[in-house]
This record gives C-alpha cells, structure tokens and sequence, in this order.
C-alpha cells in the first residue's frame, strides 16, 4: 500500500499544496492534519472588513475544489511527534499517520506578552478566527482597547476598532509605527493619517505590567505611566510552530531550513529529501535578493512555497523522468503584500525592510505615493499608498 | 464584481484577462480561452478577496 502525502497544517498553505498536487498530476492518497476545527479560510479579512462587521467561517472560508475532494481531513487535531527516520507523524489522539511525504506547514502562532500579572481576563490576540470572533464581541462603542505592537497587525486592528467607535492607543517599543517594514518617511505619514482618525501613540514605550484583578484594567509602561484598558489586544510578533519536530536534527533556528526545493535540511546541511516546509515558517534562500535563507510572512509565499513542493512531490512520488529537471528549477517568488488601513491601501512587492535607502518617486507624501527600497544600488522593494498601476508595474522589475 | 477591492495580485499571474486601469480599478476580460486556465487559477490562488470563479 501506498503511504498518503501527509499535510500538517490546513492553513492556506496546507490546502494550496494539497490543490497544487492534484494539478500536478499526484492521484495518490493526501491527509491533512490541522489543529483548529476549521477548514482552511482566509485570513487577511479578520483584522479588516470581517473583524467590524461579523465575524463567520462562512464569511472567510476558502471554496472546495473538486479536485481535494477526497483529501482525508484530521482536523482538531495536533501533530505532536515526527519521526522521520520511520516517516510518520503521531497526532495528539495517538494516531499514527505514515507518509511517503510530509509536508510541515504548521505556520506561526502569535507571541504574548509575558507579564507578572499576566492571568487576566480580556487579553487578545488576533491570527486565527477564534480570536476575531472573540475579540469582536469586546469591540463596542466607548471602551478603551489597548493595543501592543504598531506594526501591521496592530495598525490594521488599530483602524478597525476606531472604526467601530472605540478609543484606541497603540503602544509601539520604535519612534513609529510600521517603521521596520515602511521606512521612517512612510511610516511617520502612516502616524499622522492614524492620528488624524483619532489613534493615539504611545511610541518607545513597553508593557511591563498588566492592571486589574479578574479583568484588565490597565497597563503599565517603562515610563511608569498606567493607560486604561477594557481590552488588550496583543499584536507582538509570533513564534514558529516548530516543537513538534524536535529531535529529528532539523535546522529549526527561526524557522524551518530547506533548499530551493522546500525540502528541510538538517542542522549538519544534508537534506531529507521526502520532508518539505512550506509558508510563513520556511526560511529559504530567495536569489531575487541575495543567498541568506529567510522566512517571509507576506501574503503570497505560503501560495508560492506550496505550489514549489507540491511540484516536486508530485515529481517525486510519479517517479517521472522530469524529477531531477524540477529540482534543479530556480524558485524566486517575488513578496507581495498589502494593509487597508480607513481609505489607505498600502500595496508592496519586494522584501522592503532589507532597505537601507528609501525614495519618494511619484505622487505626494500627503496623497497617494510610491516609494522605492534599496539596498545600495539595489532595489529590493517598492511600496505605495494607493497609485496601484504604478506599484504593479515595478514587478516586472524583480523578475 | 462586488467583492474585488482592486488588490491587483491577479494582474501579475494572468496579465492578458486582468489589469488595472488608469483608475486603478481591476478590469477583466470575461471570456478566455483555455490555454490561460493555468494562470487564471494561479490568480484565484493570489486574489486577497476570493473574488474570482471560472464558470464553465
């Protein structure tokens, strides 16, 4: 018999390589195994147009296609141990599922603050649906909501709940929000349109305490300033799924490692050549760029390293005579992402925050703009508020 | 159309059925042939909003 191709995580990308398999010619057995009860939706709308409306699975959810029909669906359910020297994976039910191949696509889970009184109730955080549905109930008309992080989550969150009527502060550990990402021109804009629609910032600031006994209350600052809370939202940053592939050798320092192939690669460089590594955990090596692996939370690398395994899966297990050609292929997906913040619509390609020069190079910074990231001589990334036809045009750029 | 928030991630995966006009609204061509199929699916994969079908 043969083993199924064993997907963990049924997140966008767990599902894009599923699909993707299908399309390249895999007719073999596939499980997919994913810890929320959900299947696989979309995620973006949940800090945007779906978090201030209401929040469903049916408004989020990704359509079936009928070429995953048969996929044998694990949900709630946990990997917790990978074995790759006898290519199975025991879920947290105690099943154990064979593979001919894996593909571990577990994603990201968001950090929390770590605090002494911490136990509260009220703390939020926002990267699965359960979190928006529970974090919408508590965004009402009147009460304060204090969110930690000023990057995009946070900002994207931060015009939502101002949006609903709430009053928001944002407390960010730089001089402004989204500096990393948008350079500080972009960035300090972003600010003042925040400002303007009623955000307050509290910048070079950090939590080091929580107040209140059952429920937040407030939060202490370094500077030793409380600011009220009814809600704390947590946008902080997120850490790798990665526990459960421990004690396999794997290069698992910030990510998952793996070659141009997406196949993980262990802490001695070898690779395993039937264990792949797909979206937001994967650190790979992008030659748009430069030879330094990297993991990229942008919109459409989980899409990208997902039709980049399953290519090679397919490949692989079909025993085709194009295999070792498949390998050899260049990957070289070009990041994208956007953020609609009020009437904003920030669109990016490139890894912007590799930028050490950033150029204003059509529109005004107090309308619609482009701005230009280098790295030297380099460009690296282009981003603008609105002008999309101009940020659209500069892909052919990174080909 | 109501759901396209004209994010343009489809333009670069099938640049001969989606573009942006002047505007920067998302236009599309309705009809293709089949030979595009590959790259209008690729565009379903990318498209932020979900917001487009192939209906045979």
């Amino acid at each position: 018999m043969t083993h199924p191709v064993v997907i963990v995580g049924a997140s966008m990308g767990g599902l894009r390589t599923a699909e993707s398999l299908r399309r390249f010619g895999y007719l073999g057995p596939i499980t997919l195994i994913g810890e929320e009860i959900h299947k696989p939706y979309n995620r973006p709308p949940l800090s945007k147009e779906v978090l201030a409306k209401e929040v469903t699975h049916e408004a989020v959810a990704f359509e079936e296609r009928s070429s995953t029909q048969d996929v044998n669906w694990v949900l709630g359910t946990r990997a917790v141990v990978l074995d790759v020297e006898n290519n199975a994976v025991t879920d947290s039910e105690g099943h154990i599922h064979p593979y001919s191949a894996l593909v571990i696509a577990t994603g990201l889970r968001s950090r929390r603050i770590i605090v002494p009184n911490g136990d509260l109730a009220n703390r939020f955080a926002l990267r699965t649906l359960d979190d928006a549905i529970a974090l919408r109930e508590q965004l009402i008309e009147g009460k304060n909501v204090v969110i930690v992080g000023g990057g995009f989550i946070g900002c994207e969150v931060a015009a939502t709940a101002v949006k609903l009527g709430c009053n928001v502060t944002v407390i960010h550990n730089a001089a402004h929000p989204m500096l990393r990402q948008l350079g500080i021109e972009l960035a300090k804009q972003m600010q003042l349109r925040h400002e303007a629609m009623g955000v307050r910032f509290l910048l070079k600031r950090s939590v080091v305490d929580l107040v209140g006994r059952t429920h937040i209350e407030g939060v202490l600052l370094d500077d030793e300033t409380t600011v009220d809370a009814d809600v704390l939202i947590e946008a902080v940053g997120s850490h790798p799924n990665v526990e459960w592939i421990s004690n396999n050798n794997i290069d698992r320092n910030d990510g998952v490692l793996v070659d141009s192939a997406m196949r993980v690669t262990r802490k001695d460089g070898t690779v395993i050549s039937n264990v792949f590594a797909i979206g937001d955990l994967a650190r790979f090596a992008n030659p748009i760029f430069d030879f330094e692996p990297r993991k990229v939370e942008h919109w459409n690398i989980p899409t990208e390293t997902a039709k980049r395994a399953a290519a090679v899966i397919a490949a692989m297990l079909n025993q085709t005579d194009v295999y070792p050609a498949i390998l050899d292929e260049v990957f070289k997906p070009i990041p994208s992402f956007w953020s609609d913040q009020y009437e904003n619509h920030l669109l990016a390609f490139g890894l912007c925050v590799l930028a050490d020069k950033v150029t204003l190079v059509a529109g005004e910074i107090s309308g619609d703009c482009v701005f230009e990231y280098h790295r030297g001589d380099q460009l690296v990334g282009v981003c603008g508020i609105g002008m999309r036809s101009v940020v659209q045009s500069y892909r052919a750029k990174f080909i | 159309m109501t759901k396209c928030q004209h994010y343009g991630q489809c333009v670069f995966e099938a640049p001969d059925i989606f573009r942006l006009n002047a505007d920067d609204k998302l236009e599309y061509t309705a009809e293709a042939d089949d030979s595009e199929r590959a790259n209008i699916e690729a565009a379903i994969d990318v498209c932020p909003m979900q917001a487009i079908r192939i209906v045979q």
